[in-house]
């Protein structure tokens, strides 16, 4: 699988992950190794093969609707690295 | 005796029989993290001896018994910064469910283990603070993710330690340390309070000095947790009494796929002389085939990164840790600019590797190619064990093909990092238990481990086979020199 900077830096974009130039040329050449190794997959007959997800146990986690006391919400705002009265800050979205 | 060299099984007695008190504990390990800390790095940060309350509220299993938590653990208030500078400065105000039971149980944390970053990597040389050294040869790794949890355990610097396991990082580190180390089953241990890895392989465990503390502590945080779904409702057994009983006709399984060309030599070797002691107690081994071996970590990859590329999703620089907007990028709207430069800043060169791996394999036309064609292939992976498991009681493998490699070998070439945990990710995939415990040392003077895989939720079977190759071998024993 041929990857290109262009794919790379598409990749990033999604992920919302900034990169350098030397980043991007380092990953492209690593995701090329790592995804020719992964392409041994295409090997495998999976035909007739459900995916699988949970391996061991898949039932629904009911529980009772009581509700009860959770964390304090101001000790969750209070980690955020930027907050307001009780809200998390962020920079400005809408002008 | 120091008593930071004894396990916690030990310590128990003496604590009971009042000849020791806790505090005599703290001060032998504080000592003893004196002198070899500086050589080992085995903590993401100083331990906290001076406010650890040793009195414990609560009188269980581990009164008294301090425990030492990977870094990607949640403790209330103190720093848990998974060694990522993304998660700078971040205390949970909460504690994880597996905190919550050790404190319930009379124990208290007094340090968080050096780990590599968000668990990703198996050498604990991708920590943000700096890599933690083996304490059999400061020169080679411990293993990781959970190579503080590990080193710390066999340098006594730690009673035992808690970990995690999404591929093999709680069992390859305890190999090439030379302690136990057990994965339990996928849904026997809350993983709520654990920051997230990969979802569907995470599973916390104990890394200790002997068989009877790893069966002393899952008895301690197993168990149905309403706050994880994935947790399953069984009721938890206890496992130490089980420990004693016979091995006697015991089927073990030897898979053939396990013991090809890459296995070092003396790793085949110790596993050679295993079976045999095996043998001498009575255990009948047969060989099996599990055929898609090959496939696991290629599977693994896709898998691992796709769930860890969402999970990791949650650090955008808004709700903890690191936040970073120095530049101003006008080309972007300031509130994706931000995300983009904290991630970017925050991430090391493997998350940021694992992020867009994962991300890729996700993407719009190449999900059915990747994802779910992994999917379907760890369904064969759990089918081959399921047929293996209706003849046999346990497998039994090498941990890892080699013992501890050097610092720096394998940093440049991810491919070749990701296969030394060829052996130990098929338990993950399948969500199956398995242990590792020490079986020799290289002519080098290295750990190796044997790894022993169980049936789902049968984590008994594997301490009794454990406990009795322990109890008739000396390995266990056996303690890095020169510290």
């Amino acid at each position: 699988m041929r990857i290109s900077k262009d794919d790379v830096k598409y990749i990033a974009n999604l992920a919302r992950l900034g990169l350098t130039d030397s980043e991007v040329e380092s990953l492209q050449t690593q995701l090329e190794v790592i995804l020719e190794y992964i392409d041994k997959l295409k090997k495998v007959d999976v035909s007739k093969t459900q995916a699988l997800t949970n391996a061991l146990y898949v039932k629904n986690a009911y529980r009772p609707d009581n509700p009860k006391a959770s964390i304090d919400s101001h000790k969750i705002i209070a980690v955020a690295p930027a907050h307001e009265g009780n809200f998390f800050k962020v920079p400005k979205i809408i002008e | 005796m120091k008593l930071n060299f004894l396990t916690a099984h030990e310590l128990q007695g003496l604590l009971k029989a009042k000849k020791i008190d806790p505090a005599q504990i703290i001060a032998d390990i504080e000592e003893r993290c004196r002198i070899v800390e500086p050589k080992i790095k085995a903590f993401a940060r100083a331990p906290f001896f001076k406010n650890v309350s040793f009195a414990p509220r609560h009188q269980g299993e581990l009164s008294g018994i301090p425990a030492v938590i990977k870094d990607n653990i949640c403790s209330d208030g103190d720093l848990t910064e998974c060694s990522s500078r993304i998660l700078e400065g971040f205390r949970p105000p909460y504690d994880a469910t597996v905190v919550e039971k050790l404190k319930a149980s009379g124990s208290f944390i007094i340090a968080k283990a050096n780990m590599d970053e968000f668990a990703f990597g198996s050498s604990c040389e991708t920590s943000c603070f700096y890599p933690t050294r083996n304490p059999w040869n400061t020169d080679h790794v411990p293993g990781g993710s959970s190579g503080g949890s590990a080193a710390s355990v066999a340098a006594d610097e730690a009673i035992f330690s808690l970990g995690s396991d999404t591929g093999g990082s709680i069992r390859q580190p305890a190999a090439l340390c030379g302690i136990v180390g057990l994965k339990p089953t996928y849904g026997r241990v809350s993983r709520y309070g654990l920051i997230a890895f990969a979802s569907s392989l995470d599973q916390i465990g104990p890394l200790t000095k002997d068989v009877r503390d790893s069966a002393l502590l899952l008895k301690v945080i197993a168990g149905h947790d309403e706050k994880d779904a994935t947790s399953v409702d069984i009721p938890v057994p206890d496992y130490p009494a089980l420990l004693g009983k016979d091995v006697k006709g015991m089927r073990v399984a030897i898979p053939r796929e396990y013991f090809v060309e890459g296995m070092d030599h003396e790793v085949r070797q110790a596993l050679s002389e295993a079976k045999n002691k095996l043998g001498s107690l009575g255990v009948t081994f047969g060989e099996v085939s599990l055929p898609h071996t090959e496939y696991a970590v290629a599977a693994y990859y896709i898998i691992a990164t796709a769930e860890a590329s969402s999970n990791l999703a949650r650090f955008d620089g808004v709700q903890y840790g690191l936040r970073n907007s120095e530049k101003t990028n006008t080309a972007q709207p300031p509130l994706i600019a931000m995300y983009k430069e904290t991630r970017g800043k925050g991430f090391g060169a493997e998350a940021k590797r694992r992020i867009i791996l994962g991300t890729y394999v996700l993407s719009s036309g190449y999900y059915d190619a990747y994802y779910l064609r992994a999917s379907k292939v760890r369904a064969l992976i759990k089918d081959d064990f399921d047929k293996v498991f209706k003849e046999f009681d346990l497998i039994l493998t090498p941990t890892s093909p080699t013992a501890a490699f050097k610092l720096g070998e394998k940093t440049n070439d991810p491919l070749n990092m990701y296969l030394s945990d060829i052996y130990t990710i098929s338990a993950n995939l399948a969500g199956l238990p398995a242990i590792s415990l020490p079986c020799g040392l290289t002519k080098k003077g290295l750990p190796i481990g044997m790894q022993i895989l169980g049936k789902p939720f049968e984590e008994e079977d594997i301490f009794r086979l454990a406990y009795q190759y322990e109890q008739n071998t000396v390995w266990h024993k056996a303690k890095p020199k020169g510290l």
